[in-house]
Order: structure tokens, then C-alpha cells, then sequence
């Protein structure tokens, strides 16, 4: 219970932090930014119209902790304004629209590649000092270092333009209406199998890497080699006895490259036009529209904060000790 | 007389085995081919970036050549769309990439040092202050978090990128320092140093940053890799100076005039492969590094131990005497 609200405190301090980072960074910068971004629209919104977001997004003329507070109650109670660019339509329903393709997009490739990763690791660290166990570490190491969007410009124009295998961006084809239909699911899965697969391989190494260097550790324990001594099958003894206690640092690395898969994800929807969050953040940039840039990175931290939590929930129930431990980490 | 000598002796010996060991740290790191490869690669960009005027055949912003020429022998990367040498641009984006890449990467690992370390030795109430912040950094998704921040910064350069990256990406390498930090402060030497009377910024600075060289490195490292990449990722999408030559410039050109869709696939792949290679150099040497500090992960060893365990074992069970013979292998091993 104790180690629950300290996650939970951790969950709503993070949270807190990303709030308010994004209401103090426009006003920190020479200028103002958010003022500028919004006195370019004067012309385009209708007076009124625009005073209301403004409201919404806490910008008045009173003093800074009064449009603090006007910003949060606002966000709290889902008056997140409306987009500049698509008004009227509302930044809530923008996001809603955009958040189910990058969620489902990211947590299947996750979820895949969290498991072949895994096993490759397993199975690397097992056979170490083998063939598999020279090569794949370069490999590895090498898609690791490859930017992930260049990988997708590579595969556009590899599957794309040369061969036509795949369409080359896009969430689904223009001929068929979004919803729960079957054309418009075989066209998504179709748009998505190129980026899926992007992601997936900017994934992997990651994966690869920590868990074979979580085996070394656990196949060099004395339970191990006692056990390999003692003739336990050598299946039995990777799974039940390496494998299982080298999966548990595994899991923390997911809070952390969490990130960073995000950050890919960002990057690849741009490349491939993909209707995400990620392509809503670089596109809301781009046209300065400002309440959808705000919208769009709060979602964004949003859902990997609470990723993290679930990550961390999950981690102390598999984990007595960390619960024991509670603040310390 | 005779202790003296000894005292004498003992203290005369240790800057040697220091040097000692420290060569046999450089020799693990260059023996191992992996290791050695990413340096030399490393090199080859450093060359290239220290005589980018001396190699590049043109002026990389120059347009005077003819549209998109696939590589020819005049231009052996071809042309952009406009008209522009790629292989002039890829030897000064090499200077760009490498400039912001290290230098970021440099500076959040200070940062990280400075706050993980002195977290980490102070302990208390200052510790969990500098851990929440630390935390809080860590699962903030970095890129999103920088694209708002670049998004109100008009026209960065790719200096204020990199200061920028550095000032975002400190958490993880701080978090390593934290640890480090703590095992180190519980040691003696550090307790007897503080009762000798050196302040908290002495023994910060001079008796637990030196033992942890080794870290330290990795972290370069590693936070020079992710700069490289965060870097050349915000060049592409825009959020840099486009007037500049870096290699995410290049991406980010190659792709608004539609390389892909075009087939100029010697404009957007030199500049990749560069990042990619870059980044390799950087792992491969980290890999070098963790190899020096990390002996578990060296290979080889191990099956051997199990492989000489059995073998005492079935000798020690011929003999009829197994449980001894058992316990006489695990304290020889």
C-alpha cells in the first residue's frame, strides 16, 4: 500500500510537472510566443472566438498565478480550447480522433517486440561466445544507432516507390470511410504494416541487448551453475532458473524506453504522414497553432506517465522487495 | 628502520600499479576488435571534420551544378534538387554533427555528474528533491519535449539545439551517477576524508569523481549517441536553422523536395548512413568500456568454469567422497 502512493505521488508530481513546464515555457521565452502565435490569427477567428480560448488556455492580462489557476481548472474540467487551424473544432476531439491510432500503432509493436527481443536475448546470452552472440550484438548496436526516420525514408522509397508493395504514407486508403468496417480495417492494417515495422526494428536492439546482459548476470549466480552441475534440462534451466529473474530488470527498462519509443513514434508518423499524435505535435509546429501544440504534448506526457505507473505497478507486484524498499528508488 | 623502508616501499608502489592498471584497462579496451573498430571509425569522422575545407571539393551551399545528377565521377554523391553538391554537404555536416553531437553529450553527462553525484553523496532531504527532478526528466517523452521547446524558439541553430538536448537529457546518466555515487560515499577512504576536514566539494571533486572515470566514459558515450540522433531528428523535421549544413538538414531537404518520390536516393542515404555509422562508433566503443569495467559480461570464461566444476565433480564422486568434494570446488573456484 505504501509503495501504491508513493507511485502514486510520484504519478501526480510528474504530471503537475508536465502542466506546468508546458504553461511556463512560452511565457520563459523573449516575446512570448504563445501571445505571438495567437495575435497572427486576429484576422482569421472572430474576435470573440479567440478571447474565449484565450480564456481557455489561462491567457489574460492578470497577474501570472491568477492565469495558473484559470490553466488548470480549464485542463482539469477538459476546456483544452479549440484548434487554430481546424477551428472550430475542439483540441479534445482532435486528439481523440488521433490518440487511438498511435496507441494501437505503438502498443502491438511494443508488445512484439518486447517479446522476440527477449527471447533473442535468452537465447544469445545462453549460446554466448556462439556465432549468434558475436553478430547480432554489432547488428544490434548498429540498428540502434540507425535514426529511425531515416529508416522509414529508406523503406518509402525501398517498398514504396520502387517495388509499390506498400502505400507510402497515410493511416488508411482515401476510398474507404473510417469506423468499425472491414475495408477500412484491411486498409489501416495495410498503411500500418511499413511504420509498424520501422518501429519495431528501432525497438529491438534495446530489448536484445538488455536481456542478454541481464542472463549474464543471472546465469553467473551460484543457484545456476549449481543447477547446470546438478543436471537440471537445459530448457527448464534457461526458463525457470536464469530467465525468470533476468526478466525483472527487463521491465524497468520498459518505463525507460518509453521515452524514447515515443520520441521515435513522433518522428515516424511524420515521415509516413501517419494520423497520430506524433504527426498532430510536428503539424500543430509547424502552422503555429497553439492550442494544439499545448494539447498535443500534454497528451503525450500523459500517456507515458501513466504507462510508467502501470509499468511500476506491476513491477512491485512481481517484485516484493521494490515494495519493500518503497521511496528509495 | 626496517617498517620504514616498508612504509616507504608500499607507498612508492602504488602510482605504479595505478599506471598499471590502467594500461591493462586501454590494452581490454583495444584488443577487443569491437572496441577498436568504433574508435577508428571514430577517428576517420574526426579527420574528416577537422579538414572539411581541405576535402570537400565544393561549396556545400553552392548551387551551381546541375539538378539532381545521379554520383558521377564529378560529383561522386550527385546533386540535390537544387543544384548542390551532396558530397561537399556531407563532409561539412560531418563538422556540424560531431560539434553538437559531443559537445551535447558532453555537457549533459557534466550536468549529470554534478547532480547525480551530489545527490548521491549527500543523501537526505537534497537527495530526494534532486531524485524526484531526476525522475521526473526521465519519463518526460524527451522529443516531445523538445519540440515545444523548439517550436517557441524560432530559427535555432544547431548550437542552441545541441544546448538544448543537453539541457533535456541529463536524467538517465544522473540517475547511473546517483548509484555510483552512493556506493562510493559508503566507503571508508570517504568517511576518512571527511573527518580529515575536506569540505563536501573536495571530496566530491577529488575523491569520488576520479573513481568513477570509467562510467563517466560510458556515459559520453552513450549521451553522445542519443544527442546525434536527437539532433539530426530535429533537424529533419525543421526546428533548425535550414540555411545550415548538418546531416539532419540535409534529411530534412532531401525530404521537403520529395528525394524518395523522385529516386534521388543519393541525397537522403549518405547523410543517414553518416548518423548510423557515427552512432556505431560511439556503441561500439561503449561496448569497449563496459567490457574493461564489467567482467562479468566478458565472454568465454564461464562455460569453462561450469566445464572444470563437472569435472571435479565427477573425480571427487570416482573418489566416493561427493559432498566434500563439492564444497572443495566451490571454494577453489
Amino acid at each position: 500500500m505504501r509503495y501504491f502512493l508513493n507511485r502514486l505521488g510520484f504519478l501526480i508530481l510528474s504530471l503537475w510537472a508536465a502542466v506546468t513546464l508546458n504553461f511556463i515555457l512560452p511565457r520563459l521565452m523573449p516575446g512570448n510566443p504563445a501571445q505571438a502565435m495567437i495575435a497572427k490569427q486576429a484576422g482569421n477567428i472572430n474576435p470573440s472566438a479567440l478571447k474565449a480560448i484565450e480564456q481557455e488556455l489561462g491567457l489574460s492580462n492578470g497577474p501570472l498565478y491568477q492565469q495558473y489557476f484559470q490553466y488548470l481548472g480549464n485542463l482539469l474540467t477538459g476546456h483544452w480550447g479549440s484548434s487554430f487551424q481546424y477551428f472550430p473544432t475542439t483540441v479534445v476531439s482532435i486528439i481523440s480522433n488521433s490518440l487511438p491510432w498511435t496507441i494501437i500503432l505503438l502498443g502491438i509493436v511494443t508488445i512484439i517486440a518486447v517479446v522476440v527481443g527477449t527471447l533473442v536475448g535468452i537465447l544469445i546470452a545462453w549460446r554466448r561466445g556462439g556465432t549468434a552472440d558475436n553478430v547480432i550484438p554489432i547488428v544490434t548496436m548498429f540498428g540502434q544507432a540507425i535514426p529511425s526516420f531515416w529508416l522509414g525514408l529508406i523503406c518509402i522509397y525501398f517498398f514504396g516507390f520502387i517495388h509499390h508493395w506498400f502505400p507510402m504514407a497515410h493511416g488508411s486508403g482515401d476510398d474507404v470511410t473510417q469506423g468499425y468496417n472491414l475495408p477500412f480495417i484491411t486498409s489501416a492494417i495495410y498503411h500500418s504494416i511499413l511504420p509498424a515495422f520501422v518501429v519495431f526494428v528501432g525497438s529491438i536492439s534495446g530489448w536484445i541487448i538488455g536481456m542478454r546482459n541481464n542472463m549474464m548476470t543471472t546465469l553467473g549466480e551460484d543457484y545456476v551453475v549449481f543447477a547446470e552441475a546438478k543436471g537440471v534440462p537445459t530448457r527448464r534451466l534457461i526458463f525457470s532458473y536464469a530467465a525468470r529473474n533476468a526478466l525483472l530488470p527487463q521491465l524497468t527498462s520498459i518505463a525507460i524506453a518509453l521515452s524514447s519509443i515515443i520520441g521515435g513514434q513522433i518522428l515516424i508518423e511524420q515521415v509516413f504522414s501517419y494520423p497520430g499524435i506524433g504527426y498532430g505535435l510536428t503539424n500543430a509546429v509547424s502552422s503555429e497553432d497553439y492550442p494544439l501544440i499545448q494539447g498535443m504534448f500534454l497528451i503525450i506526457a500523459l500517456t507515458a506517465l501513466v504507462i510508467n505507473f502501470i509499468v511500476d505497478m506491476l513491477y512491485g507486484r512481481l517484485d516484493p522487495r521494490v515494495r519493500r524498499r518503497g521511496a528509495t528508488s | 628502520m626496517s617498517t620504514q623502508s616498508v612504509a616507504v616501499n608500499t607507498t612508492a608502489k602504488t602510482p605504479k600499479q595505478k599506471a598499471k592498471r590502467k594500461s591493462s584497462a586501454l590494452q581490454t579496451f583495444f584488443k577487443n576488435p569491437r572496441s577498436l573498430v568504433g574508435a577508428i571509425l571514430f577517428g576517420l569522422f574526426v579527420v574528416i571534420a577537422i579538414f572539411a575545407p581541405l576535402i570537400a571539393p565544393y561549396n556545400p551551399s553552392s548551387t551551381n551544378f546541375s539538378m539532381l545528377q545521379p554520383p558521377s565521377a564529378g560529383h561522386i554523391f550527385g546533386t540535390t534538387s537544387l543544384g548542390q553538391d551532396v558530397f561537399s554537404q556531407f563532409i561539412w555536416g560531418t563538422r556540424a554533427t560531431l560539434i553538437v553531437g559531443i559537445g551535447a553529450g558532453v555537457l549533459s553527462t557534466i550536468i549529470a555528474v554534478l547532480i547525480g553525484v551530489t545527490a548521491g553523496y549527500l543523501g537526505g532531504v537534497t537527495d530526494s528533491i534532486l531524485n524526484a527532478i531526476c525522475n521526473i526528466f526521465l519519463v518526460m517523452p524527451g522529443l516531445a519535449l523538445l519540440i515545444i521547446i523548439e517550436s517557441y524558439v524560432n530559427n535555432s541553430t544547431p548550437y542552441m539545439n545541441g544546448l538544448i538536448i543537453a539541457l533535456t537529457g541529463w536524467a538517465w546518466g544522473a540517475r547511473v551517477m546517483r548509484s555510483m555515487a552512493m556506493t562510493i560515499a559508503s566507503r571508508d577512504y570517504i568517511a576518512a576524508a571527511r573527518l580529515s576536514g575536506a569540505s563536501t566539494f573536495r571530496i566530491i571533486l577529488f575523491e569520488i569523481v576520479p573513481n568513477m572515470t570509467s562510467v563517466i566514459a560510458s556515459n559520453v558515450m552513450y549521451a553522445c549517441l542519443a544527442a546525434v540522433l536527437a539532433e539530426s531528428g530535429l533537424a529533419y523535421l525543421g526546428f533548425e536553422n535550414v540555411a545550415s549544413t548538418s546531416w539532419g538538414t540535409m534529411l530534412y531537404w532531401s525530404s521537403q523536395n520529395g528525394a524518395m518520390i523522385s529516386g534521388a536516393w543519393w541525397w537522403f542515404v549518405p547523410p543517414g548512413l553518416g548518423i548510423a555509422l557515427l552512432g556505431t562508433s560511439f556503441a561500439l566503443m561503449n561496448f569497449g568500456i563496459d567490457q574493461v569495467t564489467n567482467p562479468r559480461l566478458r565472454t568465454s570464461r564461464k562455460k569453462k568454469d561450469v566445464q572444470r566444476l563437472l569435472k571435479e565433480l565427477q573425480k571427487s564422486q570416482t573418489k566416493g567422497v561427493l559432498t566434500d568434494g563439492g564444497q572443495q570446488t566451490s571454494v577453489g573456484n
